[in-house]
């Protein structure tokens, strides 16, 4: 595509190439969605701090846990700090999509998404690129996770290759929350808004899971709640590729990712459309 | 749909409500093709709606648009090839340099690798931005935002452009040196939509002028047509005493084109003019006669405050529903005809 083929006489507006306007060409859908991708990952390379920060939380959630409630809490069979890890990957993943509806606010707040909206580009690369860009970022802090961890005594018990099974699955279950964080993030519209509305909905979600704690130790509605919740299954298959137990729930976990992609892609899609 | 080639964007009866407030009532207008078209209206009149329906951003309630024949609310995206975009506020990605925001928009609207860079360089070129280029946007001064976003809006060599206040905030030089910006895009040819507060805006820059206040067209013509029905030029008289001012107004009671129009709270008399000069020279043989001496004295364009005035009957800054001044910070732009 030259951008000679753009300078078309104004009074010719209908010999223009038909595929120049249709969207849903693939390479196209690809090349708009890395755009955006890079353009959102420049944050964190412009704004180390960005990163920085978006770490020291998680960070703090291992410390607070491995010693000072890890002591309380029993985990029949296997070494608290190898039962947390798994969760702590799962729990900064989940926490940091409300990253993502700040992203998008913020971008909304700032008049840039008035811009893409303006531009003839795939309706979905706007929350394509950031929720990928917010996967990579993901990508990164899961390993300095792993890393901490490490140092403090966690071991994966079966193998490199399941262990990075564990991770994808922990980035991917990241990416699906990333497009309820994407949709609540153009409901908002405030950043500030958006930063705590982001975060509100998964703190219930987060405890009331196997993340932390074994679910068999809570009272039996919760215990009921926390089962069928999808934190929980990712938790204890990511839990269980790492420490080499039997994987149960792995269908059940990829059922629940792909049905948050389902309705929460369309539904983000069909918002940033119809954004005022 | 397609007898009206010649116009670059068209809109039919257009409606959109927000709640309970009519932000537009039911506007229809042309904007011809090669044209500057300017869009004049107080705070709230509703200009960036009108601009944001056109633009596929928005959907109206009622009413049809169109934009180089294409139909905006059927063919959204085939409508977005046809125009470029600056809005009310600048949207410039403050975490990329000014070369990587301009690729950016490259790249979105389908240019090569090649080719967003090549035409990323030649606008910072272009709009004096070759040395802040490689500089993130967070360091730009306003003015250079504005540049910036005025060149991100161009990058597609789009025919039609959307300029919505594209000047507000900017200091009286770096006004006229975005002027010269948009002086230059007419001439290459690009039909411009431009919305603004300041008369004087408009008439720099358009061919044609509608005014619009609470969604609603309230006089359209060029500004030689409206200026005609404004009256004229405004002599202004600064006092700092109002007995003065108060004898100034009787002694002045004939010259002018209408009575004199004092402003109390502000100290200060207008004259509404047909005839500038002999007016002027009337004022003053007469303030001295009477051994009347203004702390200033001036003849000044009509202000937005005087074109709702006559248009009216009423302030600009009545209507205003965020009760901030239109046409205060205005005078001082389009003073000094001196
Ligand atoms: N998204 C929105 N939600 C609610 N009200 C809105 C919205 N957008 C505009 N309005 C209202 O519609 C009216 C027209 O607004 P608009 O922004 O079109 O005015 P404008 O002429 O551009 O004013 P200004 O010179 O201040 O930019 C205003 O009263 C405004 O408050
Ligand atoms: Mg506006």
């Amino acid at each position: 595509m030259s951008d000679q083929a753009l300078k078309r006489p104004i009074s010719q507006p209908r010999d223009r190439q038909p595929d120049l306007t249709s969207t849903w060409r693939v390479s196209w859908v690809i090349s708009d969605t890395i755009v955006m991708t890079k353009r959102n990952l420049m944050k964190y390379i412009r704004l180390p701090q960005l990163l920085v920060f978006s770490t020291i939380q998680p960070v703090m959630f291992v410390l607070l846990f491995a010693f000072v409630f890890g002591g309380a809490i029993d985990t029949p069979g296997v070494d608290y700090i190898n039962f947390l890890i798994p969760g702590i990957l799962i729990q900064s993943v989940v926490f940091g999509s409300s990253q993502t509806s700040v992203g998008l606010a913020d971008d909304l707040n700032k008049g840039m998404i008035d811009r893409y909206r303006s531009l003839p580009m795939t309706r979905g690369a706007v929350m394509a690129g950031r929720t990928l860009a917010d996967s990579i970022r993901n990508t990164f802090v899961v390993f300095l996770m792993l890393g901490v961890g490490t140092a403090i005594g966690f071991r994966y018990q079966d193998g490199l290759l399941k262990a990075l099974a564990a991770v994808a699955l922990v980035v991917l279950f990241g990416y699906a929350f990333s497009w309820i964080a994407a949709f609540i993030g153009l409901l908002t519209r405030n950043p500030e808004i958006a930063g705590v509305a982001g975060f509100i909905w998964v703190f219930p979600l987060v405890f009331a899971s196997s993340v932390f704690v074994p679910v068999e130790t809570m009272p039996s509605w919760l215990q009921a709640f926390a089962e069928v919740q999808p934190i929980s299954a990712t938790a204890d298959t990511v839990r269980a590729l790492m420490l080499g137990t039997p994987v149960e729930k792995l269908w059940y976990m990829l059922a629940w990712m792909a049905a948050i992609l389902a309705v929460f892609i369309p539904l983000s899609v069909w918002k940033y459309r119809r954004l005022t | 749909m397609t007898s009206h080639a010649d116009a670059a964007i068209r809109v039919e009866d257009l409606r959109k409500t927000f709640g309970d407030l009519v932000a537009l009532d039911g506007v229809s207008m042309t904007a011809p093709t090669g044209k500057v078209l300017g869009l004049l209206g107080p705070n709230g009149a509703g200009k960036t709606t009108l601009v944001r329906v056109v633009t596929t951003l928005l959907q109206p309630d009622s009413g049809q648009a169109w934009i180089n024949g294409i139909d905006v609310v059927r063919d959204p995206q085939r409508a977005r090839m046809s125009f470029g975009l600056a809005g009310q506020y600048p949207a410039v990605d403050e975490n990329l340099t000014g070369f990587e925001n301009l690729e950016m928009v490259g790249r979105l609207y389908r240019l090569s690798r090649r080719g967003a860079r090549d035409r990323a360089h030649e606008l910072l070129d272009r709009f004096d931005l070759s040395d802040a280029g490689d500089r993130t946007a967070k360091t730009y001064s306003g003015g250079m935002r504005r540049r910036l976003d005025l060149a991100a809006s161009i990058v597609s060599d789009a025919p039609i452009l959307l300029l919505d206040e594209p000047t507000t905030g900017l200091d009286p030089r770096t006004r006229m040196g975005l002027w010269e910006h948009i002086r230059e895009l007419v001439d290459s040819g690009v039909t411009v939509l431009l919305t603004t507060q300041y008369l004087e805006e408009a008439d720099e820059l358009a061919d044609r002028i509608v005014v619009i206040d609470h969604g609603r067209i309230i006089a359209e013509g060029t500004s030689t047509q409206l200026k005609a029905q404004i009256g004229g030029d405004v002599i202004q008289l600064q006092f700092h005493q109002s007995d003065q001012l108060n004898r100034a107004a009787g002694v002045l009671d004939r010259v002018g084109a209408a009575d004199p129009q004092v402003d109390e709270s502000e100290l200060t008399l207008k004259l509404p003019t047909g005839d500038a000069v002999s007016d002027l020279m009337a004022t003053v043989r007469l303030l001295d006669t009477h051994d009347i001496k203004p702390d200033d004295l001036r003849i000044r364009k009509p202000s937005l405050d005087d074109v709702f005035m006559t248009l009216t009957g009423q302030p600009a800054d009545a209507f205003d529903d965020n009760g901030d001044s239109t046409g205060s910070s205005q005078n001082q732009t389009a003073g000094a005809a001196d």
